[in-house]
């Protein structure tokens, strides 16, 4: 039997949990006082996602902007963050780029597409 | 030049504003922004989670604003950007300078004002020490991260857990730096759970409640902090003190309303909030002037500041039509550990469907009940598992309370234990 010890964010009490697991499957959660609780233990301990915001470079604004902000257009699992982040290191983007312009897809074979999260002309 | 409405600032509040004056039949206004586009702080604000409230998905800052920006350019309401604001005079008349338009002076018949706030400076903290490069506000940083393109540093020390402190240790863990600690003069964060979680937690980044900076090192460059444990009266305890080599302190200690031009005007200004203070149309001391958003209270969800600067857009737009009308001031007065309310004062005449009263505690209280009391009597409550000082609250008065007490002179919101 294994134990992970968790913060729920589902609001500002920040309950303290442990979630038990067997052979990776949840056997129970503790220390929720209510089900969002379970809800984000469940969900936390055994696949753990979350959306990535970043910037590129960019060329050829007439605006002078040098970076756009950009985010994954999905949730990647939390493993794959930083593999994902290697990945936006080198790669420069042309302007003009609209709002949820794809910038690079399947990001470090997640996948996951990033996508422009501004306009920028 | 003369406008009906000039709103002062193009951020979240400025934008939301605008439209629902626009929306609420103004058609002569005007949007002044210093910056050199639209939205505000969002614009370095590229992480997640903006507009829950508002559009039912979680936006990036630029995205939220993005849908403002596009509600402006719809309704075809005019901006000015690249133009600072020097001098409102209590007669309405602004003082504007801009590179292309020089000096010049627009009057107007109302204000709204929606400058936003500024963090805390270092000058402000009084830390001990050197005062080397490579000591940035937490936000200074993020613009440089996020729309400069620079990394400022890459071994840093964070003192305060605001959020915008918290964001910036994940952006700067992502883009490769190391974030050592973040130390935090409070028992407790100011900084919303979920960033605790996602932007320290997830990266083994540690928060040091109950600790703060006391020396700085370096001459040109930071090379070094101390950090100390403080007693209950945030004195740093001797003999607690850890040395952090690093060449960025970051610091993320508190947002300050940015009143300077509000002052100038004669503006009555709320010692604690240390933004206007406004009656119920959030309208300030002075007639015809406005505040929403970051500039009247800090707030920690863009939401509201959007829900809170579209009221007061509909306000300037029922002045505009009305004009000055007789009023009365009704002190909205509270106990049990709230620090302040939004709006101060009340005429119940003047209330239309509802309205929604906020304000913020000042220390971590569980199991309590906020109610309120008109005249005397209850007329509402609502039960609170948890109330933190960086979790703003509400309380929506509704149309029929107001109508079930006439002539009301009494009005209590109050926190009780449950």
């Amino acid at each position: 039997m294994e134990t992970v010890n968790l913060i729920c964010i589902g609001c500002p009490m920040g309950c303290p949990m442990t979630v038990t697991l067997e052979n990776g499957v949840v056997t129970g959660v503790s220390g929720n006082t209510c089900k969002r609780g379970d809800i984000y233990a469940r969900k936390e301990v055994t696949a753990p996602t979350r959306i990535v915001t970043s910037t590129l470079r960019v060329t050829g604004s007439r605006t002078g902007a040098v970076t756009v902000p950009c985010k994954t257009k999905t949730d990647l699992p939390k493993n794959d963050i930083f593999r994902c982040m290697r990945a936006l290191a080198g790669v420069t983007a042309k302007a003009p780029i609209h709002i949820g312009d794809v910038l690079i897809s399947d990001v470090a074979g997640t996948g996951v597409d990033i996508v422009a999260t501004k306009d920028v002309l | 030049m003369k406008h009906d409405l000039i709103i002062l600032g193009g951020g979240p509040a400025g934008l939301a504003a605008a439209i629902a004056a626009y929306d609420a039949g103004v058609r002569d206004l005007l949007i002044v922004e210093r910056d050199r586009e639209l939205g505000g702080i969002l614009n370095q604000c590229i992480h997640n989670g903006f507009g829950l409230h508002t559009f039912s998905e979680e936006l990036t800052g630029p995205e939220y604003a993005a849908r403002f920006i596009e509600g402006v350019r719809e309704r075809n309401i005019p901006y000015v950007l690249n133009t600072m604001a020097l001098h409102v005079s209590p007669e309405k008349a602004v003082t504007l300078l801009s590179r292309t338009d020089g000096l010049q002076t627009v009057s107007a018949k109302a204000i709204i004002l929606a400058m936003g706030c500024r963090e805390r400076s270092r000058g402000a903290l009084n830390i001990p020490g050197y005062r080397p490069a490579g000591i940035y506000s937490a936000g200074t940083a993020q613009r440089l991260v996020n729309i400069e393109g620079f990394l400022p540093g890459r071994e840093i020390v964070i003192l305060g857990s605001g959020d915008i402190g918290l964001i910036m240790a994940r952006r700067l863990t992502l883009e490769g730096a190391k974030v050592k600690v973040v130390a935090e003069l409070m028992p407790y964060s100011g900084g919303l759970k979920r960033n605790i979680v996602q932007c320290l937690d997830d990266y083994g980044i540690p928060l040091k409640l109950s600790h703060t900076v006391v020396d700085i090192r370096g001459r040109k460059r930071v090379e070094g902090v101390t950090i100390a444990a403080v007693d209950a009266q945030n004195k740093p305890i001797p003999g607690t003190e850890e040395e952090y080599a690093c060449d960025t302190l970051l610091l993320s200690c508190g947002l300050i309303p940015e009143n300077e031009l509000s002052r100038e005007m004669g503006v009555s200004i709320n010692p604690v909030t240390n933004g206007p203070v406004v009656n119920e149309s959030l309208e300030t001391s002075v007639p015809g002037v406005f505040a929403a958003g970051n500039v009247l209270h800090v707030h920690d969800l863009v939401d509201f500041v959007s829900e809170e600067a579209a009221a007061a857009g509909r306000a300037a737009a029922a002045y505009l039509e009305n004009g000055e009308t007789a009023r009365r001031e009704i002190p909205v007065r509270f106990e049990g550990g709230v620090r302040y309310t939004v709006p101060s004062t009340i005429d119940p005449a003047l209330v239309r469907d509802a309205l929604t009263v906020r304000f913020r505690v000042g220390s971590v209280m569980k199991n309590r009940i906020v109610s309120v009391w008109m005249d005397g009597e209850r007329v509402q409550k609502k039960r609170r598992q948890i109330m933190a000082p960086g979790e703003m609250e509400e309380v929506r008065l509704t149309r029929e309370q107001f109508d079930a007490h006439p002539g009301l002179d009494d009005l209590l919101i109050r926190v009780e234990e449950a």
